[in-house]
């Protein structure tokens, strides 16, 4: 079960408690296990993007999912939210439990799973309406009405999001007038107006030059004390600095088909899968030699 | 010298100065034709509005043998042609429009499209006759019930009121509006389409569903160029002659009720163009058209500013 991917991985490898790794957990995990996803495996149509994740996300933890294009990490970061649903040809298998619930049970709606699941993605994707309408978008879906708790959620979550002295001024004005750092953070205070649990992050930084970028680093680590996060990166040195576990994904390539699959080679806390990679592959990408 | 500095000179520009010159003529053909035309009409609508005054615009009556030329009652006629045809056409291109864009697999979404562009090729004369021979017989006996429901409702017992034919307001609406939902329905899909999927999973991502993301992220999007595509076929059905001349019911009529003939400005030029001897009366038809002219151009240009507006909204400049 959990042991699968590793022992797929590292059958020389006997060392290593592959159980507590696949967890992530090496020493006084006092976060609690928010997700466990048990062997998930996503085909879009014959194709399988990715195979046999398994692995544990705990709460008021950044975790960062890193590996080079196609490994299949924003395929799995889009599984915790069912936002793989969109795309029609894509089927999951296994499953992913959000507190004991598997987010793809037959009785959970995937519209719920992501009022508790939010996310961000690599564009800042503001809609053309005002700032104000923005944030309000979510709460106003959940149903909320009452103009003095909406203007209250608006203002909180703009706080949250770091955005709210730069345009209290202007709520009314259109979010696309903002520049492309602030729109991100509109994008995160949109996220959290609907008060989520969890914030999925798909590459939140790569459209954003390195000022912004920062600013929304120490953004994240401001909310992690209460939301648990999910990011998928390229930058290594972001997953460093931010992260506090880093799941490494790589490619496979069948000898069959020819075809790339993505697979989860090592997963712990961010500073052993830096400083003491246990896996080859991993060692590879995280000194720059591959990927 | 040593450096060859011979091909910093300028070169023979025929060849550009060539394809300026045609792309300049070429547009200057379309200015010339539409000043032409728009002299041409009102220098021959003097006439008529210097016999007739304002009253050309306020007379319903048109009776040529007492000398008396009124437009309003085609005015008035070709206004609530147009205003069913829009009524009836929008909801319809527009679900056409989602389901290809939105809801409707692949494999279903190419013939729907192919068949929506086809209708729009069918020529109108077609539509017509058509209208004639199938639809006005069929929608009398209709028109009768709907009629007899609404009797003695206000105000819905006016505008459904009695009906004796199938040759009405209504039917040239309704001819009307099958002729203009292919026109709402390929623009505004075209325009669906440029939605980005980004704005798509955005929506969904805040917990909405498929509709609440199509009126948040679609329908908002796409907003500017729906309009232009309902003002777009408001212009055509103002201006359509031939199928709604057929199925109008050619009297002259100003009457709330729908179900009662009347008539165009574009199907009574047509009409009586042939049979026009008398110097005013040509003038009189041919103020009709310059009448039916500034109301294309009206709509056009409403329908340029509220796009525009909308698509500066969007960006965030104002």
């Amino acid at each position: 079960m959990t042991e699968k991917v590793h022992t797929m991985h590292e059958p020389a490898d006997e060392s290593v408690d592959s159980a507590a790794r696949s967890t992530g957990g090496v020493a006084a995990p006092a976060n609690k296990l928010i997700f466990s996803v048990n062997d998930l495996s996503v085909d879009y149509g014959a194709f399988t993007a990715v195979r046999d994740v398994t692995l544990g996300i705990y709460a008021n933890d950044i975790t960062a999912f890193i590996g080079p294009s196609g490994c299949g990490k924003s395929t799995v970061l889009r599984c915790f939210n069912r936002m793989n649903d969109t795309i029609k040809s894509a089927k999951v298998h296994g499953s992913i439990l959000y507190h004991d619930i598997d987010l793809y049970g037959p009785t959970i709606s995937a519209t719920q799973v992501r009022r508790h699941i939010g996310m961000v993605f690599q564009k800042p994707n503001p809609f053309p309406k005002s700032i104000y309408d923005n944030v309000a978008y979510g709460p106003r879906l959940a149903g909320l009405k009452n103009k003095s708790e909406l203007d209250e959620l608006v203002e909180t979550s703009l706080r949250g999001a770091a955005l709210w002295d730069e345009v209290k001024d202007r709520l009314k004005s259109s979010a696309l007038g903002l520049s492309g750092g602030q729109q991100q953070r509109l994008c995160i205070g949109r996220a959290l107006a609907v008060k989520p649990d969890v914030i999925l992050m798909d590459e939140p930084c790569s459209a954003l030059d390195p000022i912004a970028t920062a600013r929304i680093e120490d953004l994240m680590q401001e909310i992690k004390q209460q939301y648990t996060i999910i990011i998928v990166t390229h930058n290594m040195q972001q997953a460093a600095r931010v992260s506090d576990r880093t799941a490494f994904f790589t490619t496979e390539v069948n000898s069959e088909s020819d075809r790339r699959t993505g697979v989860l080679v090592e997963y712990g806390r961010t500073d052993s899968i830096f400083s003491q990679p246990v896996d080859d592959r991993t060692e590879q990408y995280v000194t720059g030699r591959f990927g | 010298m040593a450096l060859a500095l011979d091909d910093l000179k300028s070169k023979n520009q025929t060849a550009d100065r060539a394809f300026r010159g045609a792309t300049l003529a070429g547009g200057a053909t379309i200015v010339i034709i539409l000043g032409l035309i728009a002299w041409t009409i009102a220098d021959k609508s003097r006439l008529a509005f210097k016999t007739e005054g304002l009253s050309f615009f306020t007379e319903p009556r048109w009776a040529p043998a007492a000398n008396v030329y009124g437009a309003l009652s085609f005015i008035y006629g070709t206004a609530v042609t147009a205003t069913i045809a829009v009524l009836l056409a929008v909801p319809v291109s527009l679900g056409i429009a989602l389901f290809t864009t939105q809801v409707a697999p692949s494999w279903l979404k190419r013939p729907i499209v192919a068949m929506t562009d086809l209708v729009a090729v069918v020529p109108s004369v077609v539509f017509g006759l058509w209208g004639i021979i199938f639809l006005a017989p069929k929608l009398t006996p209709v028109f009768k019930r709907v009629s007899g429901w609404f009797h003695g409702v206000p105000v819905l017992g006016r505008i459904f009121g009695p009906a004796s034919s199938g040759r009405t307001f209504m039917t040239a609406g309704l001819i009307l509006a099958i002729m203009i939902t292919p026109i709402i329905a390929s623009i505004s899909r075209e325009v669906m389409e440029t939605c980005p999927l980004t704005d798509r999973d955005g929506a969904l991502a805040l917990g909405a569903t498929r509709w609440e993301m199509i009126k948040g992220a679609v329908l908002t999007h796409s907003a500017g160029g729906i309009v232009g595509s309902v003002m777009l076929g408001l212009g055509r059905a103002m201006g359509e002659t031939i199928a709604a001349a057929l199925v109008i019911g050619s009297s002259a009529a100003i009457t709330a009720n729908v179900f009662s003939p009347g008539d165009s400005l574009p199907s009574v030029i047509a009409f009586e163009w042939g049979e026009a001897t008398s110097d005013v009366k040509r003038s009189a038809l041919i103020a009709m058209g310059l009448t039916l002219f500034v109301m294309t151009l009206i709509v056009n240009f409403v329908a340029t500013a509220v796009v525009n507006r909308s698509m500066k909204r969007m960006r965030g400049e104002s």
